[in-house]
């Protein structure tokens, strides 16, 4: 393996402000442009990075999560979000929201939506990263 | 006078893209063409901050930022494409 110190050094630093991002991404997604499918991308390529700076083998040890679990997680929380609107009688996946007080943050308006957002954010992120691996991990 | 001089700018960076484009495709080596590659991200960024002027808008600088990870992420991926032929490590687990 090659010594590539410079690009370690600026990976550990950028994966921090590219996952801020994501995680801003998913919460601006609902009157702003973001959401769950575009916050899940840039936390994909911010792992993505990781596993390009410092190899397979490390990285591996540090996420242990399988992907398959995380896509099927993130889609149950998805259809999950929608069937509270067929129990209560409403269609399915009917929106509710409501203002809430949180300290530090003021009034937040909370949405059923952000839970639908937060499943797809998982699918993203489990269906890139399997696939990039499944390639990767490939012997041409 | 002002968004005259912004048209004229986007129409030459439009051309400028178009001239990366033809080195993307007929660049003798793969340098040439990561490195064309690289400058149509750059150059997108550009385009994009330009429309955030002339729209007098502030909803794409997500767009920016965006565009700004991919173009590092992907070259970072055909650099070290060119160097070894292995983009991510394995080391024989």
């Amino acid at each position: 393996m090659k010594n590539n110190v410079s690009l370690q050094t600026v990976t550990r630093l950028t994966v921090f402000i590219v996952l801020a991002f994501s995680i801003y991404l998913l919460l601006a997604g609902h009157h702003a442009p973001g959401g769950g499918f575009i916050g899940g991308l840039m936390a994909a390529s911010a792992i993505v990075l990781l596993y390009l700076s410092f190899g397979m083998k490390k990285i591996s040890k540090v996420f242990t999560i399988s992907y398959p679990y995380l896509i099927a997680v993130g889609l149950l929380l998805a259809m999950g979000t929608g069937f509270i609107g067929v129990l209560v009688g409403d269609p399915f996946l009917t929106q509710y929201y409501d203002y809430f007080y949180i300290p530090f943050l003021g009034t937040v308006e909370l949405t059923t939506a952000l839970i639908f957002d937060i499943g797809v954010y998982f699918v993203v992120v489990g269906v890139a990263l399997f696939s990039i691996l499944t390639i990767a991990e490939d012997d041409a | 006078m002002f968004e005259a001089a912004l048209i004229v700018a986007l129409i030459i960076m439009s051309v400028s893209v178009f001239l990366c484009f033809i080195r993307v495709v007929i660049g003798p080596s793969v340098s040439d063409r990561v490195v064309a590659l690289d400058l149509i991200g750059i150059h997108l960024i550009g385009i994009v901050g330009m429309l955030m002027i002339l729209h007098e808008s502030l909803y794409y600088v997500e767009v920016v930022l965006v565009l700004g990870i991919l173009a590092f992420i992907g070259t970072i991926a055909l650099s070290k494409f060119i160097e070894g032929g292995v983009v991510i490590d394995r080391d024989h687990r």
